[in-house]
């Protein structure tokens, strides 16, 4: 006994055990050369490696970069008037400023988000542009430290978080009307389909704003009890993805103007947004059904046993649960649609990939083709990149399939 | 007295969930149906105006314009043949876009899975660039990048093995021409196939009876190898002639011609949905728990086998659902030919649309068009399906 006590005892005086080192020698063997199989695949897949970076840097080496800088204005506002510029950066400093105050009231992964936002424009403001450029873009900085600051101190005040997600829901609106201009205060902008890459972000981002509710209402439509709401939802998600993008875009060219009366005629920018949301709500509504169907019946029962009715029980239990459990679905959906945005321009709407054509026809820019291409690979590629990576950031934090 | 507090009691028939059904259904219907009067109202009246009306019979003028690959067609058939043209097209296109995908996306994934740092890199490395960038960019870069800029002229042909040649002009590649005696070897090709299928049904009922696991076509195939082969050498001199393509003075001469937009379009479109495929061919294979694979090394399996007959059959299940809805991506994606100049159905519609003014009309022949090539592709995989399927007891 007394043995075994000291023995316990003394494990506070035992060193804990030794962490694995694997030597750089073994941890090569294996991970690349196990076998003979495998080191043949380390050469392969090395060798390739090697060809690649070698060529990439050969070529970027020799690339006419200039191209971008030269012409980074058309490419990202379109013919956006110079002299109204302040309105875009404006609505930009709105929504940093937003992130900024949100960062300072909540932490976590938003604080993570608004400081690569702040540390992107800093570095952007860094490079070569022009010195009007880089001022307003270090400006993005700025209105995130300001949001920030303002954040931190409010954070106690329990009517500084309503505020913030009213001014979240505002933000939206009065971004739009600042870009496109109201009759009386602001100069109305004309050629809204020439805007460049603020076509892709304005698609993307109207298209998730709308997309998601008419989403989530198609797939409780099409888990309805009652026949009738069953039967069209399910027509109009079927319908939708049978038939590819390109074809509803199509129609809404040619064919909206014969379906509508004739005194209305939406813009061509508000049809293609139309379009893309019609289109993205039935995947979406395909994706709420599967977290829908993974809620186990008893959800349901407990919910209507403690005397919820079923618009409550939907909204406060079913779709928070199904809603989590697809969160990478849903994410992927809105990455696809913000791909989507480049099949704008087969309606003849200059948005980045077409806009990028348009300066390939200049003979000055002959030639730069795979400079552009690369470019506006890598802005989607960033992008879609971030959403995912939040995504999974959120995922984790909410603990999905961690219970 | 019993009936009056009967009648007290009795809900209201605004409460009433029996009478609240059918009423929120019918006032469902009724703003559905009246949104769709409106619209075709609309329809009607502004086709008046225009004074049109809606009738097929355009497809029986002649065409009139060009389509430089697919079926034989020439500028004076009718529109539906040209419509037609564009429909095999798409079908050629989204057939080789989805056997390569698989392909593709089969080796990665597996890649992804690997024991070996460098490729397990590489394939995700892969996978990230192509699922996070459009795919119209992909394909852009594709056509205009790589085949329009990148390859070279047509008399400086890249030659590669097996006589093809690649250009900016396209894919040329030997091809397969049918001599005298083809006729008589079609017919041990179709002996073949009548023999085999018997065999792979008797081997399947074989299989059963001895409830043991295997492939009937392990046995089926030898058989249809043997009667074709056999049958190649009875027929009297080769049926088949190999044409080689030949560079004249201006292009190639012989051989089977692949378009460079039908090149660029079968990059783009396999690679993009490859990696994708990728994706679910390793959330399919992590799906089979590892104590599988561990009991049936316990139980003696070899690894080929413990692939074959307990991984496999197991993450196809996983596997197939999202497959399925991947290959009916690509042949919804496969109307992007029209911005790079492929004539697919689409493209083929749009112009008929740009020559004749019908726009109802073609509409309703494209979405009928791509609606019944998915449903066709999903009944097929479905059916697939459900073979696979777990078989709960």
């Amino acid at each position: 006994m007394a043995d075994d006590l000291h023995t316990f005892h003394s494990t506070s005086n035992q060193l804990p055990p030794p962490s694995e080192r694997i030597p750089v020698l073994r941890w090569l063997k294996q991970n690349l050369f196990s076998s003979w199989f495998n080191a043949i695949l380390t050469i392969v897949a090395g060798a390739l490696i090697v060809v690649l970076i070698f060529g990439l840097a050969k070529w970027a080496l020799g690339a006419r970069w200039e191209v971008i800088p030269a012409n980074l204005k058309i490419l990202l506002v379109g013919t956006y008037p110079a002299e109204q510029m302040w309105r875009v950066w404006t609505s930009l400093y709105i929504i940093a400023f937003l992130l900024g105050l949100s960062s300072g009231l909540r932490s976590g992964l938003i604080r993570r988000i608004s400081a690569a936002a702040g540390i992107a424009s800093i570095v952007l403001a860094i490079l070569p542009f022009p010195w009007v450029t880089r001022g307003w873009t270090f400006g993005v900085a700025f209105a995130v430290a300001v949001g920030f600051g303002m954040g931190y101190l409010g954070k106690k005040n329990r009517w500084f978080k309503r505020l913030e997600i009213t001014c979240w829901v505002l933000s939206f609106p009065i971004g739009l009307v600042l870009l496109n201009g109201v009759g009386g205060f602001l100069p109305v902008i004309e050629g809204r389909n020439k805007w460049g890459f603020v076509l892709n972000l304005l698609g993307a981002m109207v298209g998730i704003g709308l997309s998601f509710p008419v989403g989530v209402s198609l797939a409780l439509g099409r888990r309805s009890k009652l026949p009738a709401i069953r039967w069209v939802c399910t027509a109009y998600i079927e319908l939708i993805r049978g038939v590819p993008l390109i074809s509803l875009l199509f129609m809404a060219s040619i064919m909206l103007q014969l379906l509508l009366p004739a005194s209305v005629r939406p813009d061509l920018v508000i049809r293609a947004m139309m379009t893309i949301t019609a289109f993205s709500a039935a995947y979406m509504a395909e994706n709420v059904r599967g977290g829908l169907q993974a809620i186990p019946k008893g959800q349901y029962e407990a919910a209507y046993a403690v005397g919820l009715n079923g618009a409550l029980t939907t909204v406060l239990i079913i779709l928070p649960q199904a809603l989590r459990a697809v969160i990478p679905a849903i994410v992927g959906q809105f990455i696809s649609l913000f791909k989507d945005t480049t099949l704008f321009g087969f309606i003849a709407i200059l948005e980045l990939l077409n806009i990028s054509r348009s300066i390939l026809g200049n003979l000055e820019w002959r030639g730069t083709i795979f400079e552009l291409y690369v470019f506006i690979g890598i802005i989607f590629w960033i992008l879609c990149y971030s959403m995912s990576y939040i995504s999974r950031r959120v995922e984790k934090s909410l603990g999905v399939g961690e219970r | 007295m019993r009936k009056k507090v009967a009648s007290s009691h009795a809900i209201p028939f605004w409460r009433d969930i029996r009478v609240l059904r059918v009423v929120s259904q019918i006032l469902f219907v009724t703003v559905i149906a009246a949104g769709i009067w409106w619209l075709l109202n609309n329809l009607q009246t502004n086709l008046k105006t225009a004074g049109l009306n809606i009738s097929f019979r355009f497809l029986n003028n002649t065409a009139g314009f060009p389509i430089s690959e697919g079926l034989r067609y020439d500028p004076t058939n009718v529109n539906g043949y040209a419509f037609l043209v564009g429909v095999v097209n798409t079908i050629r296109v989204a057939v080789i876009g989805i056997v390569l995908a698989t392909v593709i996306g089969t080796l990665v994934g597996i890649a992804r899975l690997s024991n070996n740092w460098l490729l397990r890199k590489l394939a995700a490395l892969y996978v990230e660039t192509l699922r996070n960038i459009p795919l119209l960019v992909v394909l852009f870069f594709c056509y205009f990048a790589v085949m329009l800029t990148a390859l070279p002229l047509v008399r400086d042909s890249i030659r590669l093995p097996g006589f093809v040649f690649l250009s900016r002009r396209g894919l040329y590649i030997p091809s397969l021409v049918p001599t005298g005696s083809f006729g008589t070897w079609a017919w041990y090709l179709i002996g073949g196939l009548v023999l085999a299928t018997v065999v792979y049904f008797f081997r399947r009922v074989q299989l059963k009876r001895a409830d043991r696991p295997g492939f009937p076509i392990v046995w089926a195939m030898p058989v249809l190898l043997l009667v074709v082969i056999a049958g190649w050498f009875l027929a009297s001199g080769n049926p088949l002639s190999v044409d080689v393509p030949v560079l004249k003075r201006f292009n190639f001469e012989g051989g089977m011609w692949l378009s460079t937009p039908f090149v660029a379009l079968v990059l783009g479109l396999s690679t993009y949905t490859g990696a994708y495929i990728a994706e679910i061919v390793r959330a399919g294979i992590t799906a089979v728990s590892k104590g599988q694979t561990e009991a049936a090394k316990a139980l003696g399996l070899r690894r080929t086998q413990v692939l074959r007959l307990v991984i496999l059959p197991q993450a196809l299940r996983v596997i197939i659902p999202p497959l399925t809805s991947q290959y009916l991506n690509l042949t919804k994606n496969s109307s992007l030919a029209i911005l790079i100049g492929y004539y697919d159905l689409m493209n083929v519609a749009t112009t008929i649309f740009n020559q004749t003014g019908r726009a109802v009309e073609m509409i309703l022949l494209v979405m009928g068009s791509y609606l019944s090539m998915s449903l066709l592709t999903s009944v097929f995989m479905n059916y697939y399906n459900r073979r696979i399927k777990l078989l709960e007891r």
